[in-house]
């Protein structure tokens, strides 16, 4: 059964250098072909070890290959890990990821640099695979390290804007900055433990006493990591910018799969996280902070992939909220369902953006419902997911994350609610700003709308399935299921089990009341939108104060402008100016001149006299011999 | 008699003096004289100067080698004799002098 384990990771790695190596060899088609059989075929293995390990037949395994590091007190083997955790994952990787790249073959099918971008498309799910799949934290670093660089080039696809290539920039120094915190992390995790293989690591944490500074202080470097990675306050702001990727990279990278490793890496380390209440208190602030204040910025924006990127960032605080409360398997679940419906809608926005020939500003689309039937259906489903309501994906998940706030606290529940009421309504809002009503743009806009081609709606229907009724593994007891999904990975959270306090009629009540208020929100949103066809202002127009900062995002990417990059840039002037040009060029072009200026002046010894140089040389003997002597 | 025995004698200590004599002589030949000629045979002094005091120490330890080392050093004075006077021979052909001094365009 996992014999072909190595190949999951290696197929991709294989598309990688055939598409890189013959990028101009090869036509669009066979690009577009051997990217999608190759994660095709990882899906397909990764499917004939899911069902074993869902039906028992295999155990949690370490396949391991080759010795990677091997000195002194360093041994770390290249190994993979594969338990209902890693599965998981990999099963969201390589089957959104399948579907993702069937639409990218549509989508991208008028761009010249289409073999490159499926190299890296083929590249980004190797390392995200070998991130997954590792069983230590060297093989997850790698692969950390690997989509990091993915999310870079492909951010960076259209490399002729300098804008794109800004926010290429921006997301991966972003992402450095959580990297240098992971890696400390990491580093003291050997430090403490002597190992990073995660068997080693979690099974020698009873020496650690519960909350002390030590545990703490790698808990926060690794969350740190996290932040950076999975957007969160205060490394946020690289994940709306980096939209300026192409819409299925945004899809696949930034909504499904990479912005997820954060949360990934914390459900993987839950024993030492759990080890820490202190660290979880501030991952659920932290977590909770991102998903109001991303909502927030959510409402008002009017570009259709801002509002989807903010949305992410304000799930992913919503995940790592479920983190925080010590609800892993929750969070887990609310990646699933996440991916599903969250990649739909950034597919569908693609969709929208091909008809509209590149158009993104919701302001001029509208009733689009007729000419895009397919996008329409399927951006609607997953609307309703991810505003949670039954029976859709996002309902199961998000009532779980609020059930859990509830038992905490019912203050953390209020504000929960309210971030998913303010998603439900900045979701809504686009889709009647761009689906109903008139449509706003141009006349030659008009002309070429059309529904896509197969290919790109077909992984819409498919994924349109799965928002529908990927929420069914994680049905809650409440409801007659029995969570299938945390019974799977129970396992992994050893030890750390989520027990449910609340009474049934009180899940009943919680569940009535948030799934009222999505309702009733979204009957506000028709009423603002469609009924008195509210649309948003053009920019100039003056607004209010609170608006206008909503609407410029808080002012924070010119705040860290002038705290973080002004700075920097005028200390690295500073550094250019003062210790470069002055100092260290000063004291090498110095040590020229004085070389030069010396040597003129001593040339006149060289008179071309013979008696005089074996004078020389005969002074100079007798100087050796008296110091040898002497000293 | 008896004195002039002594003084004669193999002693270590004047042949140490007598070779440093030579030798210096040697040096001063070289540093002072201008006929390259001259200069060779002052040359030549410090090498015999050098050989005198091998035999010397060998006899005086009983031990051969310096001797064997002598006739090395000979026959190697003797090739290098005859470059230097090939050379020479070729300085005075192209300057018509043997002078140290007449050629010194070799500067700055």
């Amino acid at each position: 059964m996992t014999e072909l384990t190595w190949l999951i990771p290696l197929l991709p790695l294989i598309g990688f250098l055939i598409l890189g190596i013959g990028n101009k060899y090869l036509t669009k088609s066979v690009a577009s072909t051997i990217a999608c059989a190759t994660i095709l075929g990882s899906f397909l293995i990764v499917l004939s070890i899911l069902f074993p390990l869902i039906n028992g037949t295999l155990a949690n395994t370490t396949i391991s290959y080759f010795d990677w590091i091997n000195t002194g007190s360093v041994h770390l083997s290249f190994s993979f890990l594969l338990d209902p955790l890693s599965i998981t994952m990999m099963t969201i990787i390589t089957g959104v990821g399948f579907l993702i790249h069937v639409y990218s073959a549509g989508y991208m099918s008028h761009d010249e640099g289409m073999t490159r971008y499926f190299a890296f498309l083929n590249l980004f799910v190797f390392s995200m695979l070998l991130l997954v799949m590792g069983s230590n934290y060297i093989v997850l670093f790698a692969g950390w390290e690997g989509v990091g660089f993915c999310s870079y080039m492909l951010i960076g696809f259209w490399y002729k804007n300098q804008n794109y290539n800004d926010a290429a920039k921006k997301a991966f120094i972003m992402n450095r900055i959580g990297d240098l915190g992971f890696l400390l992390g990491m580093l003291l995790i050997f430090q403490t433990f002597g190992s990073l293989d995660y068997a080693t690591v979690f099974t020698t944490t009873s020496s650690i006493e519960s909350n002390s500074s030590v545990i703490i202080a790698i808990t926060l470097l690794l969350f740190v990591g996290a932040m950076g990675k999975s957007a969160q306050i205060p490394l946020y702001t690289w994940l709306p910018d980096a939209m300026a990727g192409p819409t299925p990279v945004s899809a696949l990278i930034h909504a499904a799969t990479m912005v997820t490793a954060g949360i990934y890496m914390v459900v993987r380390s839950n024993v030492l996280f759990s080890l820490a209440p202190f660290t979880l208190e501030f991952i659920q602030i932290i977590g909770l902070a991102t998903a109001l204040f991303a909502a927030t910025i959510g409402l008002v924006q009017n570009d259709i992939k801002k509002v989807l990127a903010y949305s992410t960032v304000s799930q992913l605080g919503y995940m790592f909220f479920a983190l925080g409360l010590g609800a892993y398997s929750t969070a887990l679940f609310h990646v699933l369902t996440h991916a599903f419906f969250k990649a739909l809608l950034f597919l569908c926005a693609g969709s929208v953006i091909h008809a509209m020939s590149g158009e993104q500003d919701i302001r001029n689309m509208g009733g689009l419902a007729k000419k895009l039937p397919i996008t329409f259906y399927t951006f609607l489903i997953a609307t309703l997911a991810i505003s949670g309501i039954p029976p859709f994906a996002g309902f199961f998940s998000k009532d779980e994350i609020l059930a859990h706030a509830f038992e905490h606290s019912p203050l953390l529940w209020g504000l929960g609610l309210a971030g998913a009421l303010m998603t439900t309504f900045y979701m809504f809002r686009l889709l009647f700003l761009t689906f109903f009503g008139s449509f706003r743009g141009t006349e030659h806009q008009k002309n070429h709308l059309h529904e896509s081609p197969l290919s790109m709606t077909i992984p819409l229907m498919v994924l349109a399935v799965l928002s529908t009724i990927g929420g069914f593994i994680g049905i809650p007891e409440v409801m007659g299921g029995g969570n299938w999904l945390k019974k799977f990975i129970s396992p992994v959270l050893g030890g750390t089990a989520e027990v449910h306090t609340l009474s049934h009629e009180t899940e009943w009540l919680l569940m009535g009341l948030s799934v009222g208020a999505v309702l009733l929100v979204i009957a506000i949103a028709y009423i603002i939108y469609v009924s008195k066809k509210t649309v948003p202002l053009t920019e100039g127009v003056e607004t209010s104060v609170a608006q206008k900062t909503l609407y410029h995002k808080y002012y924070i990417d010119e705040i860290y402008d002038t705290i973080v990059v002004k700075p920097s840039y005028l200390l690295s002037n500073m550094l250019h100016q003062l210790v470069e040009s002055k100092l260290i060029d000063g004291f090498v072009n110095g040590m020229g001149t004085a070389v030069n200026k010396t040597s003129a002046a001593i040339r006149f010894v060289q008179d071309g006299s013979i008696s005089y140089y074996l004078f020389a040389m005969v002074v100079g003997i007798i100087m050796l011999l008296f110091f040898n002597t002497v000293i | 008699m008896n004195q002039l025995t002594e003084l004669f004698a193999p002693n270590l200590n004047n042949y140490i003096i007598l070779c440093s004599i030579l030798f210096t002589i040697g040096v001063v030949g070289v540093l002072i004289r201008k006929n390259i000629i001259i200069i060779f045979m002052s040359v030549e002094l410090m090498l015999n100067a050098i050989n005198l005091l091998l035999t010397a120490f060998s006899v005086h330890h009983g031990d051969s080698s310096g001797q064997v080392f002598v006739f090395f050093i000979m026959a190697v004075a003797a090739a290098e004799i005859t470059v230097g006077l090939a050379i020479l021979v070729m300085i005075y052909r192209n300057t018509g002098s043997v002078s140290i001094d007449s050629l010194r365009n070799l500067k700055w």
